[in-house]
């Protein structure tokens, strides 16, 4: 199995205080791996150290072989990685097609029609609101938009930061059973940054745990879930 | 859509208005007015030959300040009324459909009325001579039209507020006036002359949009706030550079006997070989701001058209994307730095276009004509015709540049404020009225619905830009 991308003793700093202090990953192609933690653990730091905002002060960042730890943003979003940011963060006054179109920008359309065939049967629910403003959808179809639209430029590496944010249970399950989907039936690699242990472990075939800037355990999905720590730390107390 | 109730299938709405107590209000209302005006516009201290100050009673203006009061209060009442019952039935609000059929075909309508102005105007008043008036209003409105489509690129399309627009305005100007004073000098370009202005246009608008990408350089990490203090400052140097560079711009003293644009080669003159000659018709200095009618015509159908085209193009989809939410545009592998720059400088060239053409009609400009103040009305245009939106814009430049000029000539006024009443000095008063009720009654603008730039066959939804938060980023 190749690793698709790797983060090498990374630190990431705001001003004078550390955020991450040093943290190792490998993403598998073709595998779902998962970061979960506590608020303020660092896990969005890292997905936006990932894509060069801000950069890391230390450490090395590899995708494909390729070293993009000094890339600009847009050039690290241009080979193939494709992000759906925290908070969703879709254009609220432009259609959802034209969402779509965004997200296809950095390969000039090139494939607009097929890929919007292929998001749209993915999530039938956006096919319905082509024409709909984001900002009149609902939290769960912005979130289905997000990710219809990180889908558009084809990319390889799939990054989600919290899909679950605030939306219902259901809803939730939903977009989990997608990104299973996506993963199973085109091998798309995913790196998932999540909240929502229970979920994302059960999901993943790969987890880490990241506390306070540093991944304190890792493992299989499955063999996290099992850990007491994890339980204790994650999942006891929210029933699932 | 919103069903409608009727009034009878909800008891606790009152049927109709209440008449008597928006009128009992509004009688409050003039009295309070009759005591706080009473004294200050009631009278009024007159010095009399002998030195004495004597009291002269001014019953007219008192009565009429209050009388406007109490109906205009009345008025308030009768419209808050109204709203709150209609309100009630109607709690979701859908752009009127009107309006959008209005707003596509707002654009040719628009060039047609714009075409055919001065042979309407010509032929309502018979001949040339007494038409320029209102032509030459046509060019004023024309110029702010394509000032603020220029503008609405940086500031509707981009989201980059820029208090500073009237810089690339005065570079455009500046660079005419000093090229086609300079150039027609020089021995062997003489030819050159008549077709000053062609030549200058396009090198006017690249010089233009060169400052604009000079100035979005150290701006590009800037934002909101302190973006419009740096180009508000960035406008300011401009100026003073202008000012003070004695030598190359002839400071405070401006520049004149700019040469004035020809029709393609053929002056506007009495001459020989000018354009009245040339066509066998009698000379007439109408010739000329007629064919400056329609050469801002042209740039301003320009403008309109390469905005439209801009806006379908994944440039202009980035720029409105950049404004909604400028970390989702970065996520998404587009180049901000780039975005930016060309929302600048293509902001800038129209600016440019429009200073050339500024310099070319006025034959003479100085630093006094791209103050500050000439910003805040582009800008003022831009946001209360609703940003982004090209129909706003011209909406607004009827109200904010048409409406003042238009009450220099009302005399009904007079009959109100008494005959030594000049209204030309309330201008930038009832300007300032106007937008803050402009401001209350559309808080995003005159008009407020994005357009999309894809419609997929089937009609748009038509939901209100009200009930859509702008970005954040």
């Amino acid at each position: 199995m190749t690793t698709l991308l790797s983060v090498r003793g990374v630190k990431t700093y705001y001003g004078s205080i550390i955020a991450l202090k040093g943290v190792d990953i490998d993403v598998e192609e073709g595998k779902i791996t998962t970061l979960i933690g506590a608020n303020g653990a660092g896990k969005s730091t890292l997905m936006m150290t990932i894509c060069g905002t801000p950069r890391a002060r230390e450490g090395k960042i590899t995708f494909d072989g390729k070293d993009i730890t000094a890339l600009p943003t847009h050039e690290i979003m241009s080979l193939s990685i494709a992000q759906s940011p925290e908070g969703r963060r879709i254009f609220p006054r432009m259609t959802v097609y034209e969402n779509l179109q965004m997200g296809a920008a950095i390969n000039q359309l090139a494939y607009f029609k097929e890929d919007l065939e292929r998001v749209c049967d993915l999530f039938p629910r956006l096919r319905e609101r082509l024409q709909q403003r984001g900002g009149t959808l609902s939290g769960g179809e912005q979130q289905m938009l997000a990710i219809a639209r990180a889908l558009m430029s084809r990319p390889r590496l799939l990054l989600l930061d919290e899909p679950s944010l605030g939306l219902a249970p259901l809803i939730v399950k939903q977009i989990f059973e997608i990104i299973a989907a996506l993963n199973k039936r085109d091998g798309l690699s995913v790196f998932l940054v999540e909240q929502n242990a229970y979920h994302a472990l059960k999901l993943a075939h790969r987890g880490y745990v990241m506390v306070n800037g540093v991944i304190t355990l890792s493992g299989s999905g499955a063999e996290l879930l099992e850990r007491p720590e994890v339980r204790a730390a994650y999942l006891e107390g929210g029933r699932h | 859509m919103a069903t409608m109730q009727s009034p009878a299938a909800d008891p606790a709405m009152k049927p109709g208005l209440d008449y008597g107590a928006a009128f009992k209000d509004a009688c409050l209302a003039g009295i309070i007015a009759f005591l706080i005006f009473g004294l200050l516009l009631g009278y009024e201290t007159q010095q009399t030959l002998t030195n004495q100050i004597i009291l002269v009673p001014r019953t007219m203006l008192l009565a009429g300040v209050v009388a406007i009061v109490v109906i205009g209060r009345f008025l308030i009442n009768l419209w808050s009324a109204h709203r709150a019952q209609t309100l009630k039935t109607a709690p979701t609000k859908t752009t009127n459909p009107l309006l959008l059929k209005l707003e596509a075909q707002a654009g040719p309508a628009f060039l047609i009325a714009a075409v055919l102005f001065p042979a309407i105007v010509i032929i309502a008043n018979g001949e040339l001579q007494s038409s320029r008036y209102l032509v030459d209003l046509g060019i004023l409105l024309l110029t702010y039209v394509m000032l603020g489509w220029g503008l609405n690129v940086v500031v509707g399309l981009a989201g980059l507020l820029d208090l500073g627009y009237v810089a690339f305005y005065a570079v455009g100007a500046y660079t005419y006036a000093l090229l086609a004073t300079t150039l027609v000098k020089l021995p062997g370009l003489e030819w050159l002359a008549p077709w000053m202005f062609w030549i200058c246009l396009p090198v006017s608008g690249l010089l233009a949009a060169l400052w604009g990408v000079i100035l979005g350089f150290p701006v590009l990490r800037l934002r909101g706030d302190y973006l419009a203090i740096v180009t508000l400052a960035f406008g300011e140097i401009i100026r003073l550079v202008l000012i003070n560079w004695v030598d190359v711009t002839n400071g405070g003293a401006g520049i004149s006997s700019i040469p004035r644009p020809t029709f393609f080669g053929l002056p506007f003159s009495a001459a020989d070989n000018g354009f009245a000659a040339t066509f066998g018709i009698t000379f007439d200095p109408m010739h000329r701001i007629i064919f400056l009618y329609y050469v801002i015509v042209a740039l301003a159908a320009v403008t309109f058209i390469v905005t439209l085209r801009l806006r379908r193009l994944p440039i202009g989809r980035a720029w409105e994307a950049l404004r909604e939410d400028e970390i989702a545009c970065r996520s998404l592998g587009i180049n901000t730095t780039n975005t930016k720059l060309t929302a600048f400088s293509i902001g800038a060239m129209f600016g440019g276009f429009a200073g050339c053409f500024f310099a070319a009609r006025q034959g003479f400009i100085s630093p006094e004509s791209f103050v500050f103040m000439e910003s805040a009305i582009i800008l003022a245009i831009v946001v209360l015709g609703g940003l982004g939106s090209m129909l706003g814009v011209i909406i607004a430049t009827m109200v904010l540049i048409g409406g003042p000029e238009m009450l220099r000539n009302v005399e009904s006024l007079r009959l109100v404020f008494g005959s030594d009443f000049d209204p030309t000095k309330y201008r930038m008063l009832i300007l300032g009225i106007g937008m803050v009720l402009i401001m209350i009654w559309k808080p995003r603008g005159l008009i407020s619905t994005r357009e999309p730039t894809v419609t997929l066959g089937k009609k748009a939804q038509a939901i209100s830009g009200d009930f859509v938060k702008e970005g954040h980023g």
